[in-house]
């Protein structure tokens, strides 16, 4: 294990604004639950009321997981937090290995760290402990906070060291797949489409009351019980599936090359395809098999909503409660309303797809592919064009898939055909406000390329806004600056085409301004 | 048109860094022009100022007559650029970034495609990712190569090929300068510039403090000289041209400024001289003395043209 502790030292080095920023983020989600909780309610019997109406919600089953002791701000912590809190650990862990490892080789450096003296597994090793070593940052960051706000010591420490335990589970399958692939991309794919798998399962089968939670490491973390008869035994689960796919993980190392996946490198067509010879052509080369999972997914996913069916009102109840929350709806009726939010909900995880397209001119440029391309008769505005017209076109892709899943997926379940056109037209009724937030990236990309990540931000601002900004009543401009505030909640109202034109209007501006700044700027 | 390239008193800031100063440089039609100075010289970034990726912050550029910046896309049509460290998408074959690189250019010769991938024993049907360095250079020299253009501009365009290859790479630059062809190459290969370059251009720190033919270059070094003489010698030391003085009994080994050259040997003369051995500066010296830290007080470029 030579020089394993001197890289280890060495990538915490380099991760430590990372870290930092997700010690920053990861508790702040647990600990504001408790806070907001504790200032919706005036009395314990509005708590319960409100408690019991969101344990019966399926929706908010799925999207959080079982229903335990919400009547207890414990409870609700543990309920909205712990999901979301083990994807972005488990998120962080990804990015810290595939950044030391695969990122790594690709790039070739690793070649040049592995020729000194040491050993061979030395910063695969290190990747593994610099995200354990961070996990447990974020976990010890949660549970202090926790203890700090005042809540049952138990809860606290059980939510912590889920934490620390799905950062180890994610943390091995991260080094798994940065084995299996060859590319840091696509080991953010594969780890990402297993986070993601994990949260799909467990929102099945916690709505469904079967075993498929017990097949996801977030499920398990959940099945920890924090805040309602803790129980330690499930994080072994966690740390069971961190060593297995670590040990996988050795095992293909050793049998693989340097910059090598498992599946050998294949070789390709000796000419171009006359489609792919123009900077539109590339652009969609680039990203078209983005496209198509995206939409797979999306079309899953919106099946998964669409599939409660109009069962939603008899979860839902009549109470008070449920319609305020589904009051981002704005509608009287509550099956519309659920779906209006559902919609949104899609969309604004469609906006990963948008956002993470519109960065891709930022990435081609950082990878230094742009210089070449532009060294040629392709002017600027061409190319620029052509990234904007994928992104848009992939996005409405994208939607459509989304539209058709849950539309799908109410039919199948209701047997009401019609609701295809009508739920594929709410999902249509949001897309400027997504083409906003892809404008955002290519704006910040053209003006001020190295701010270009932040346009995520976006993403999170207009989901804030979203889940929490009737229920923490932001001020009237707070909730306006979302594009999404702006258009009509269909089908919980009708469509309104004049906000949806003018928000239209306004990704136009953002792309047109992006495009003259990225004329006037240096290209490195 | 007069000069293919023309420069003068380009300026380009990097937020404080200064890293072109003042830039002067004249590429004629029709000849290979070297680019030469150490790493940081400013060289890259005047290639990429004359590709319109980067803007000048002062200064005159004219690029085939054309302004790099404002007249880019039209401009590129008639050049060809191969980049120092070439970059390719992971997911595409060789044979499609040159037909991609090609048609944006506004087409490329088949003929010369098929005969550039044979010469540089490139397989087009691999993916970017798979490419080794060496290999990924060829690409971007077989895509430019087989453009039909007036301009090559060639930053380190050989880094990374082996000495066959490099033999190749010369053939290709000769043809297209046979061809009527102008060529910017920016290089530290000293055999290639010499074997390449018609007249080259030094740069430091952002300028260019040299500037001929390579004749005309050495002629502004120094001719080293070991020689035994029937005295000592000792007052040599201070005779005007005279550096690195070191004597030894009656040997004395000295550098001398090429231009006094034979000033200095006629009062070499009246010492005596019993036996004589000079060495004329190699390239490397030549490259070395404007790459190095210390800048010796130079002779006026000027006096090298006259």
């Amino acid at each position: 294990m030579t020089a394993t502790g001197t890289f280890l030292r060495a990538f915490l080095r380099r991760d430590r604004w990372l870290v930092l920023w997700f010690l920053l983020g990861t508790p702040t989600l647990y600990w504001t639950q408790a806070y907001s909780v504790d200032g919706i309610y005036r009395s314990q019997a509005e708590f319960d009321r409100a408690a019991a109406a969101m344990g019966d919600n399926a929706a908010f089953v799925a999207m959080a997981g079982p229903a335990r002791a919400l009547n207890t701000t414990g409870g609700q912590v543990a309920w909205q937090a712990s999901a979301f809190g083990a994807i972005v650990v488990g998120l962080m862990a990804m990015f810290i290995v595939g950044r030391h490892t695969r990122s790594e080789e690709e790039t070739g450096r690793e070649e040049l760290l592995r020729s000194g003296v040491v050993a061979r597994t030395a910063p695969m090793t290190a990747a593994l402990l610099a995200a354990t070593v961070a996990s447990a940052v974020v976990a010890a960051g949660v549970t202090g906070s926790l203890l700090l706000y005042g809540l049952p010591a138990a809860g606290s420490w059980v939510l912590g060291v889920g934490v620390l335990g799905c950062g180890v589970a994610f943390g091995g399958v991260a080094l798994l797949a940065a084995q299996v692939t060859t590319t840091a991309r696509a080991t953010y794919g594969l780890t990402g489409a297993v986070i993601g798998v994990s949260y799909g399962l467990r929102a099945i089968g916690d709505v469904s009351g079967g075993g498929l939670s017990w097949l996801s490491p977030i499920g398990w973390y959940q099945a920890m019980h924090a805040y309602s008869g803790e129980r330690w035994w499930p994080v072994v689960l966690l740390v069971v599936l961190g060593a297995l796919t670590t040990a996988a993980a050795y095992l293909v190392f050793e049998r693989r090359d340097l910059g090598a996946g498992i599946w050998a490198t294949r070789v390709g067509p000796d000419r171009a395809s006359p489609r792919l010879l123009s900077g539109l052509g590339l652009a969609w080369r680039m990203q078209r098999s983005s496209v198509f999972w995206w939409s797979v997914g999306m079309l899953v996913g919106g099946y998964a909503y669409g599939a409660m069916g109009d069962d939603v009102t008899t979860m839902m109840g009549d109470s008070q409660f449920s319609k305020d929350i589904f009051a981002a709806g704005g509608g009287a009726d509550l099956l519309d309303s659920f779906y209006a939010v559902a919609t949104l909900m899609l969309v604004l995880i469609a906006a990963g797809f948008t956002v993470s397209s519109a960065l891709r001119p930022h990435s081609e440029e950082q990878a230094g592919r742009v210089e070449a391309l532009l060294a040629t008769g392709l002017s600027r505005a061409r190319w620029y064009a052509g990234q904007a017209l994928v992104t848009v076109a992939g996005s409405v892709v994208v939607l459509l898939a989304a539209g058709l899943g849950i539309g799908v997926g109410y039919a199948a379940v209701t047997g009401d055909w019609s609701a295809v056109q009508r739920l594929t037209g709410a999902t249509f009724s949001q897309l400027a406000g997504l083409l906003v937030l892809g404008a955002l990236a290519r704006l910040l990309h053209a003006v001020a390329p190295r701010w270009a990540p932040l346009a995520w931000l976006g993403v999170l601002y207009c989901w804030v806004i979203l889940m929490f900004g009737e229920l923490l009543e932001f001020p009237q401009w707070v909730i306006d600056v979302s594009p999404f505030s702006h258009l009509a909640a269909v089908p919980a109202v009708d469509m309104r085409w004049t906000p949806f034109l003018t928000v239209l209007a306004l990704a136009a501006a953002m792309s047109t301004a992006g495009l003259l700044a990225f004329r006037h700027r240096d290209v490195h | 048109m007069e000069h293919v390239i023309e420069i003068s008193g380009l300026v380009k800031t990097f937020g404080s860094v200064r890293a072109l100063d003042g830039l002067d440089l004249e590429v004629h039609p029709g000849e290979v022009h070297g680019f030469l100075g150490p790493n940081g010289a400013g060289k890259s970034t005047t290639i990429r100022i004359l590709l319109g990726l980067l803007r000048a912050d002062g200064g005159h550029v004219a690029l085939l007559d054309g302004d790099p910046w404002r007249d880019a896309a039209a401009l590129h049509r008639r050049l060809a650029y191969v980049p120092g460290e070439v970059n390719l998408w992971p997911g595409l074959t060789g044979g499609e970034v040159i037909d991609l690189l090609g048609r944006l250019r506004g087409g490329l010769d088949e003929r010369k495609r098929a005969d550039l991938l044979e010469r540089f024993q490139l397989d087009p049907t691999k993916k970017g990712r798979a490419y080794s360095k060496g290999n990924r250079q060829k690409v971007a020299l077989v895509a430019a190569l087989s453009a039909d253009v007036e301009l090559l501009l060639l930053d380190e365009p050989t880094a990374g090929l082996d000495p066959i290859m490099e033999s190749q790479f010369q053939q290709c630059i000769d043809d297209f300068r046979d061809g009527g062809g102008t060529v910017l190459l920016s290089s530290h290969i000293l055999a290639e510039v010499e074997r390449l370059c018609d007249r080259v251009s030094i740069l430091r720190e952002g300028r260019v403090v040299e500037c001929g033919t390579l004749a005309e270059l050495r002629h502004l070094t120094r001719t080293s000289i070991h020689a035994e003489l029937a005295t000592t010698a000792a007052d040599l030391a201070t005779h005007e041209g005279i550096h690195d003085f070191v004597a030894e009994g009656h040997r004395v080994d000295f550098d001398v400024d090429t231009e006094l050259l034979g000033d200095v040997l006629a009062h070499l003369g009246t010492f005596g001289i019993r036996s004589l051995t000079s060495q004329p500066p190699t390239l490397e010296e030549l490259f070395l003395r404007h790459y190095g830290d210390e800048v010796v007080a130079e002779p006026q470029p000027a006096g090298a043209t006259s």
